[in-house]
């Protein structure tokens, strides 16, 4: 019997997965028929550029959650990377790329913080993490003296890393048509971290982790070693959501803009069937929960809701998608 | 039986204040399957974890082929060969079977995980042992029958040279049994040295060639399986001679009416049709090994656990306990057999634990009578003897025997009619222990009812009137205490 042609990674029929596209597919087809301002392709580009900084803070998210913990510093953390590095570009002279490396690092500090603190020191992740968002929001005001910062605006000589997420293009009218590059970015940021999760000893160990830590333990796993990288990579992938919050916001960064996003990224990652206990969990399937997330913040101004109504109805999906996680988790016991 | 290729011997091992292990001796040989037996704490588990250096011993020696060694952590031992197929599954179910198997020694192709080669080669494990398994299975998906193979699978993939097994049939179904004992024998048959820990008597008959016994820590001595019955191995099991002056008749006047009468109660595999009598001023003792269902059974009574079927009597009139709070409506109290997550909120005071079953006649308006409380509470210090400064005192500074105290004093403030006591005495110096014991003559002498679950024989037999003694679920026997031996008692716990 050398006939196993199912790779290790099989994906049996994940019935949360594909109710979480349809419900995408559903909403997005909804909006569009109910909108007319909706179908356009403004509105389109719009809606991804507030859909690529979640979708950086979600693909980290998802690497803690999987780990069995948490990271409530993301949303904080990546004005307070956006803003110290947009201060080192405007007031110091620092170049853009100097300025992209240090949101970079300052998310894999941080990330090396709760790493440290959840995996060596043993703390909660919840509370290490909060205790990580209280931090850099308060450093993102301090270091900035309070102001607020902006990074260099598209038309200047140092405003090409805008292009990195949106492209314009000169077209035939004369004008600029904006084509949505980030796009490309978040596809290639998935496909490597979808690689890693589920065809590198780090991803392995992550889930193993977050499956049964002592087991891995056991089995003589450096648990110490890889529940911190989960950590890392999250810190890492908010700093790369700094820069993506950056190039898309063309006006000022204030730092109580990153307050309550690192739910969006959290709720997001979980819709799209992550468990929040810990041991499975997709990049997709976050990307999708992300995507709910900005279609519903785009689309219901547009049929006359208020945005406030998107904080209602994604608190009642989360209650479908953990209340789902929980009987799959039963059902297994 | 091949020759020797593990050899324990004068192991000892202390832990403050418990003499774990007196000198024990074991040997297993190549092609052997060696029985460590043992009644609960005899020191069967403590023993392999010295081997596999969970523990450090404090001295004897360990030879293994040859060599005298010392493991520091359990990687050292299964690197060398030896693995310990646990009871409780080390997997992670989230994995695959063969990510599970492979684990931490993976295949790479580059930075890349070879799962499919990973696949492979768990097939090839499964095809030596003859089992079935897709290696590509999430273990989550798999009974525990089957798990427990992947373990055995992990174990030989080790290269292992002893296997020891912790009491691996106590999940199993009859045929994931015979499916095991099929493995066993094959693993015998290629020279390898298993030590097989369990409970189940036929199960030494059928599968092991010697037998070690153990008791209270020391080495009692090795039968050969097949030259000795089962009650040769019962009575090195219990052959203790240390007695506390063993209760010879039953106390309960024979007239004595029921207060409880629990009729085919069953709740999961733990509580299959157990029913039993219990009379007024009786101590019934449950007795039985380790996952005998005996604290399942108390639970599913007290309404802590959903039943499935069965009904309760008290005083002759049918009752529905449907949770904790019907059970204490009706003059149950229930005493944990883990204080601390169960039985005491460490962290207040002792007048707040006395009252808290009880509260209600403790509120004056809306406000808790803090006076009343205080000096109820000081009357049952007094009344129990328990130790503490004052009833403002923290339960959590208090020592083992005075915080089951004032558990107790929560059940006596209730005024509950019959109280279960779930290992009353465990973890609890001698001196707290006997004026436990004399608390519970003085309530049964004042018509109170007390079920106590122990398993200790010698608590069972120096307090009980009758004893019910369970295996796996089931009720096996009813000993009146006249009639009760340690002999008797352990025959019906091994009953399978």
């Amino acid at each position: 019997m050398q006939t196993l042609k199912k790779s290790g990674s099989t994906r049996k029929f994940d019935l949360q997965r594909i109710v979480v596209l349809g419900v995408a597919i559903v909403l997005a087809a909804f909006f569009s028929i109910a909108s007319k301002e909706f179908r356009q392709y403004t509105t389109i580009v719009t809606l991804l550029d507030s859909f690529y900084y979640f979708a950086f803070m979600a693909i980290g998210v998802t690497f803690c959650l999987i780990s069995g913990g948490n990271d409530l510093s993301v949303g904080t953390g990546m004005v307070c990377y956006a803003m110290i590095a947009g201060m080192m570009v405007k007031d110091f002279g620092c170049p853009v790329w100097m300025g992209i490396i240090i949101a970079l690092v300052l998310g894999v500090a941080i990330g090396a913080l709760n790493g440290v603190m959840v995996a060596i020191m043993n703390l909660p992740a919840f509370i290490a993490t909060l205790c990580t968002m209280l931090i850099t929001r308060g450093l993102s005001s301090v270091v900035c003296s309070g102001a607020s910062i902006s990074w260099p605006a598209r038309a200047s000589e140092e405003g090409w890393f805008r292009n990195i997420f949106k492209y314009m293009m000169p077209n035939a009218l004369g004008k600029k048509t904006p084509i949505p590059t980030g796009l490309i970015v978040v596809i290639i940021a998935v496909i490597i971290m979808a690689f890693i999760l589920n065809k590198t000893r780090v991803g392995r160990y992550i889930i193993a982790i977050g499956s049964n830590k002592e087991a891995a333990r056991l089995s003589g796993v450096n648990v110490v070693k890889y529940e911190m990288l989960a950590y890392i990579i999250s810190g890492l992938f908010a700093g790369i959501a700094g820069i993506a919050f950056a190039a898309s916001n063309a006006s000022s960064i204030t730092a109580s803009s990153g307050l309550g996003l690192e739910l969006d990224a959290i709720g997001g990652a979980i819709i799209g069937g992550t468990s929040m206990t810990g041991g499975s969990g997709s990049i997709v399937g976050s990307m999708i929960g992300i995507l709910i997330l900005a279609l519903l913040k785009n689309g219901l101004p547009k049929i006359g809701l208020t945005g406030d109504w998107q904080h209602v109805i994604t608190g009642v999906i989360l209650i479908a998608a953990i209340w789902f996680d929980v009987i799959k988790n039963r059902k297994k016991a | 039986m091949g020759e020797t290729i593990l050899t324990m011997k004068g192991i000892d091992k202390s832990f403050p204040g418990v003499h774990a292990l007196d000198h024990v001796d074991l040997e297993v040989r190549r092609g052997e399957v060696h029985a460590l037996m043992g009644e609960n704490g005899a020191g069967k588990s403590t023993l392999m974890k010295v081997l596999t250096g969970i523990y450090t011993k404090d001295s004897g020696t360990i030879t293994y082929e040859g060599k005298e060694i010392e493991f520091h952590n359990p990687k050292e031992a299964q690197e060398a060969g030896i693995v310990i197929v646990h009871q409780e599954l080390n997997m992670m179910n989230h994995l695959t079977v063969a990510q599970n198997i492979f684990i931490g020694r993976e295949f790479m192709k580059g930075a890349m995980i070879d799962d499919a080669r990973m696949n492979v080669e768990s097939k090839k494990l499964f095809n030596q042992l003859g089992i079935n398994i897709d290696p590509s299975e999430k273990m989550g998906n798999l009974t525990v029958g089957k798990q427990q193979m992947c373990e055995i699978a992990k174990a030989i993939s080790h290269q292992a040279k002893v296997i020891i097994f912790d009491e691996p049939s106590a999940a199993l179904t009859e045929a994931e049994i015979e499916e095991l004992f099929k493995i066993i024998r094959d693993l015998r048959d290629r020279q390898l040295g298993i030590v097989y820990i369990s409970h189940r008597m036929d199960e030494i008959k059928v599968i092991t060639d010697r037998v070690t016994v153990m008791r209270d820590g020391g080495y009692v001595g090795t039968l050969i399986t097949r030259d000795c019955t089962k009650d040769d191995i019962i009575n090195m099991m219990v052959g203790r001679v240390i007695y506390e002056d063993p209760k010879t008749k039953s106390m309960v006047a024979p007239d004595a009416p029921v207060v409880l009468k629990v009729e085919h109660l069953c709740a999961g595999k733990m509580v299959q049709d157990v029913s039993f009598e219990l009379h007024k001023g009786e101590i019934l003792g449950f007795s039985g090994l380790m996952g005998a269902g005996r604290t399942e059974t108390a639970r599913a009574l007290f309404g802590a656990d959903p039943k499935e079927r069965g009904d309760i009597y008290i005083n002759g009139k049918k009752v529905d306990i449907r949770s904790p709070k019907d059970a204490v409506a009706l003059g149950i109290g229930y005493l944990s057999e883990d204080r601390k997550r169960y039985g005491i909120v460490v962290d207040k005071s002792v007048a707040e634990n006395s009252t808290m079953a009880n509260l209600k006649n403790f509120i004056k308006g809306i406000f808790i009578d803090k006076k009343e409380e205080d000096s109820v509470t000081k009357t049952y210090i007094q009344r129990l003897n328990t130790k503490t400064p004052g009833t403002d005192q923290l339960v959590v500074n208090l020592s083992g025997g005075n915080q089951q105290k004032v558990v107790l004093a929560k059940w006596l403030v209730k005024d509950c009619d019959i109280l279960i006591f779930d290992e009353p005495t465990r973890g609890i110096d001698v001196g707290a222990k006997s004026e436990i014991y004399h608390l519970m003559n003085e309530l049964v002498a004042q018509g109170k009812s007390i079920i106590m679950i122990s398993s200790e024989m010698t608590e069972i037999l120096r307090m009980s009137d009758r004893i019910v003694v369970m295996c796996e679920g089931r009720k096996t026997a009813e000993i009146d205490i006249a009639d009760a031996t340690q002999e008797n008692i352990m025959h019906a716990a091994t009953m399978r």
